[in-house]
């Protein structure tokens, strides 16, 4: 038995997984139209690689990975791309954002593909498989996966952690993934572990899903057997935000992955349970993400599992599930204590989406107005990240951002925990939130000064240089004038040309000295004035 | 509206401030049991005058008025200071001291959770050094009383100031913490002094029983997490401590731990004032430094200070030290200094 560390902190809040996990996926009928973001992943949008009136294929690439952390997107069915421009997309900010819209022929036909020998080919050519079949982290802050498998310069990979924890209250589909398909997910895994080669395999699972626990179990028991691996499969207590990344390592490993840095930098690779099963049918099949399983609960008729293409309009997954009851008020997207409002039931299913949630005022109860703060300390003694919620909101409330920082505010994980806890019902978060923008545009208007006043000051340099050129140029003339003068009184009076031809070099010294002098006046300037 | 959505069902402020009142119940019990139901009209005095000056300075400062009336935060202001001076007294001391309370060191330093000094013992503080005198006079218990006090006579007491055929001397006393002290300074050893028929086995006759009833609720408190243990035990062990070291190096002059614990204002202030959130230390170790700090405080005001108890004094002096305490007690943040 592996013992297993704590981190500080935690809530449980009621988990309502018994709702939709009971029922089997159900693959979702083919959508007449299919909408696909570009930006699906963490970094930049994916390049468009279509045009309106192109015929896609199923699995075909419409958008390229575009840079270094990036990810390809692809047609989830066979139609005609139908435009290509802003379309709402499930997002905490409700912007719409580019997207490319097929309408489907209902063929579902197949671009050609097939299956790549990871065993056998060079681990570069396995990670540009995965960036272009688009495979992302699944458990939501969608990641490009390929980057993460990359050991690069970090050396030695010791741990590789899978995260089937799935913490967030409602949620249940990557618990529903592992009990039916646990299989996939462990040849994904194999997929993983061979690029990666760490020491071990541990697979996080909160306790609250033992027929999760079971499959991946048997499944990695006879893998065990077979191939010599030593994948271990760890129930871990429940207890919220226990699925976060950095929580589940420090649960399974007991190490911290220091603040600001990635688990790479501990010798540690943290990847989802259902982003191993893309992996495998990417690798092993030939297949780009194009679907996903997604948990629709709360106030619907029939709380389930579905797996959608990805671009579906949400409204219609809803449908899937029966509808929405009449008094739902609104919807959410990822969980209770993480996810976000949904602006738009026309916004289509990411990659990233893993739940949708029907919220009515009896499910979801609008929140009390808040109360002072009473120090009572609640927030603190629920933050895993051992922060002060009380001390960072008092600072992002007067707007003391030095404060906060000091405080360690970046270190918030917005998990919610603290919210969860206050019995003064503070937004904690949004204020957390607040101040983090406000310091990032604070940080960025910083930025841009430093940038004029460098500006300014190769201006007033390059003015300096200028004067002084002139000052030169003056010089010489004055003393060209000035021989030229004196030869000129040497030839027509009676002035002696010795003396004359004396005064005129006398006078040129004087103006080389003047401006010898200038310059080094200039120059002084010029070095006290250096942007530093 | 953002994450999280959900909220700790029945977490609410006053929730919190009606556990804190409910654990108050044993030893009021106890209060009224041994030393009669004077305590129930400076009890509900104190409520009043809590409620009206709350109200009143939340309607001067533009604040809803039942909106946070409904927290209870005032109420147990009140009642943390009508525990705390004799219930035996004139109608106004009570009011004077609620609505210094709530009025000064609560509203006119920011209203709840702004405060820096606990109300309750500033209240606390204002009556003991404006009227000593009346400030000793503690009830007699009533095992010991030739004349108890009833309800009526003690209502007539609050609002006449007399009572009937006899005079307040007749049905008051010292403390056990006060006549000790006395005693001593006549050169009486703690052995003597401790076979007057006011000490009971750890401390005063019927007091001792109250304590228990604040260490009982104390515990409920800690059980239902509305505190947690660092306060009340540093303050506690710390007393002990420093007590059992005075009374090893000299037992005749200096009593011993048990009796420190549970006589005056220990419990009390153990569970239920130093632990005070918005005058307190936040942090674990910030909590254990004010406790310790509360408990030397404790002792050394008791023993060599000019008043029979020290709770709202050295509390009221660490406080004052909370925003420090706090700054420098910091916890290490997750991923830092691994």
């Amino acid at each position: 038995m592996r013992t297993l560390q704590k981190f500080h902190g935690g809530v449980h809040p009621p988990q309502h997984k018994a709702e939709s996990n009971c029922l089997p996926i159900l693959a979702a009928p083919l959508p007449k139209r299919v909408i696909v973001p570009l930006r699906q992943h963490l970094g930049t949008p994916a390049k468009v690689h279509v045009k309106i009136g192109d015929h896609v294929l199923k699995g075909q690439m419409i958008g390229i990975a575009n840079g270094y952390i990036s990810a390809a997107v692809h047609a989830p069915t066979s139609g005609t791309v139908s435009a290509i421009d802003l379309h709402a997309i499930p997002h905490p900010s409700g912007l719409p954002d580019l997207c490319i819209r097929i309408e489907a022929d209902g063929e579902d036909r197949w671009i050609e593909h097939q299956a790549v020998d990871y065993k056998t080919a060079d681990p570069d050519t396995v990670r540009a498989v995965l960036r272009d079949a688009g495979i992302v982290g699944l458990g939501g802050a969608a990641f490009p996966t390929y980057v993460k498998l990359n050991p690069g310069q970090q050396g030695k990979i010791r741990t590789l952690v899978l995260n089937g924890a799935e913490c967030e209250p409602w949620i249940t589909s990557d618990d529903v993934l592992m009990r039916e398909r646990a299989a996939e997910i462990v040849e994904g895994i194999k997929i993983m572990a061979h690029l990666m080669q760490p020491e071990k395999v541990l697979i996080g699972i909160e306790d609250n899903k033992p027929e999760a626990i079971a499959a991946m179990q048997a499944v990695c028991r006879s893998v065990n057997l077979e191939q010599a691996a030593n994948f271990e499969v760890v129930p871990v207590p429940t207890l919220y935000p226990g699925g976060g990344e950095k929580q589940l390592i420090k649960v399974l490993t007991g190490k911290e992955v220091p603040s600001g840095q990635r688990p790479l930098n501990i010798g540690v690779v943290c990847a989802n349970v259902a982003t191993a099963y893309t992996v495998h049918r990417a690798i092993n099949h030939g297949e780009p993400v194009i679907s996903r399983i997604v948990t629709v609960t709360g106030n619907v008729q029939r709380p389930q599992n579905f797996e959608v293409l990805i671009g579906t309009p949400l409204g219609e997954i809803i449908q899937l599930a029966g509808g929405a009851a009449a008094d739902t008020s609104h919807y959410l997207i990822g969980g209770p204590m993480m996810g976000f409002d949904l602006t738009n039931l026309d916004a289509p299913l990411t990659k990233a989406t893993n739940c949708i949630i029907a919220a009515s005022p009896a499910l979801f109860p609008p929140k009390p107005a808040a109360m002072p703060c009473i120090r009572c300390g609640q927030c603190a003694q629920a933050c895993p990240a051992d922060l002060q919620p009380q001390e960072l909101f008092w600072f992002s409330q007067s707007k003391n951002f030095d404060k906060a920082c000091a405080y360690n505010l970046f270190d918030c994980i917005e998990c919610g925990c603290c919210d969860y806890v206050c019995p003064s019902h503070i937004p904690l978060v949004s204020y957390f939130r607040f101040a983090k923008s406000e310091i990032a545009m604070q940080n960025c208007e910083k930025a841009a000064a430093e940038q004029a006043r460098e500006h300014f000051e190769f201006k007033k340099q390059r003015e300096e240089r200028e004067k002084q050129e002139k000052a030169a140029r003056m010089a010489e003339k004055a003393a060209a004038a000035a021989a030229a003068k004196a030869a000129a009184t040497a030839n027509g009076e009676a002035e002696d040309p010795a003396i004359a031809a004396k005064k005129a070099a006398i006078q040129a010294a004087v103006e080389r000295t003047k401006a010898k002098k200038a310059e080094a006046a200039a120059a002084a300037s010029t070095n006290t004035t250096e942007p530093s | 509206m953002s994450s999280p959505h959900i909220l700790t069902a029945g977490s609410k402020v006053s929730t919190i401030m009606l556990l804190v009142l409910v654990a108050l119940l044993p030893a009021i019990a106890a209060y009224y049991f041994f030393f009669g139901p004077a305590i129930l009209i400076s009890l509900t005095l104190a409520s009043a005058t809590a409620l009206a000056t709350e109200a009143m300075m939340l309607k001067l400062r533009s604040y809803p008025v039942k909106f946070f009336l409904a927290d209870g935060s005032a109420i147990l202001t009140g009642w943390l200071l009508a525990l705390s001076i004799p219930p035996l007294a004139p109608w106004w001391l009570i009011v004077v001291g609620t609505a210094f309370a709530i009025i000064v060191a609560k509203h006119l330093y920011g209203g709840l959770g702004n405060n820096l000094f606990n109300p309750a013992m500033a209240g606390f503080a204002v009556l003991m050094i404006s009227f000593p005198a009346i400030m000793t006079h503690w009830p007699t218990p009533l095992m010991l009383a030739q004349h108890p006090v009833g309800l009526a006579e003690a209502l007539r007491y609050y609002f006449s100031g007399a009572l009937q055929g006899v005079n307040l001397d007749a049905v008051t006393m010292a403390t056990p913490l006060d006549t000790l002290k006395t005693q001593l300074s006549l050169q009486h050893t703690v052995g003597e002094v401790k076979h007057m028929p006011i000490y009971g086995s750890f401390g005063g006759k019927g007091g001792e029983v109250v304590a228990a009833m604040y260490l009982l609720g104390g515990l409920f408190l800690l059980q239902q997490r509305i505190i947690t243990w660092h306060t009340p035990v540093s303050f506690l062990v710390t007393l002990a401590l420093v007590a059992a070291v005075f009374n090893g190096i000299n037992p005749t002059h200096y009593a011993s731990p048990m009796f420190h614990l549970f006589t005056g204002g220990a419990m009390l202030g153990a569970f239920f004032i130093a632990t005070d959130y918005v005058t307190a230390p936040t942090t674990p170790k910030g909590k254990l430094i004010f406790g310790t700090g509360v408990g030397i405080l404790e002792y050394v005001i008791r023993v060599f200070g000019g008043y029979p108890d020290g709770v709202a004094f050295s509390i009221l002096i660490m406080n004052a030290a909370v925003p420090l305490i706090d700054a420098y007690t910091q916890p290490r943040v997750f991923g830092h200094n691994t």
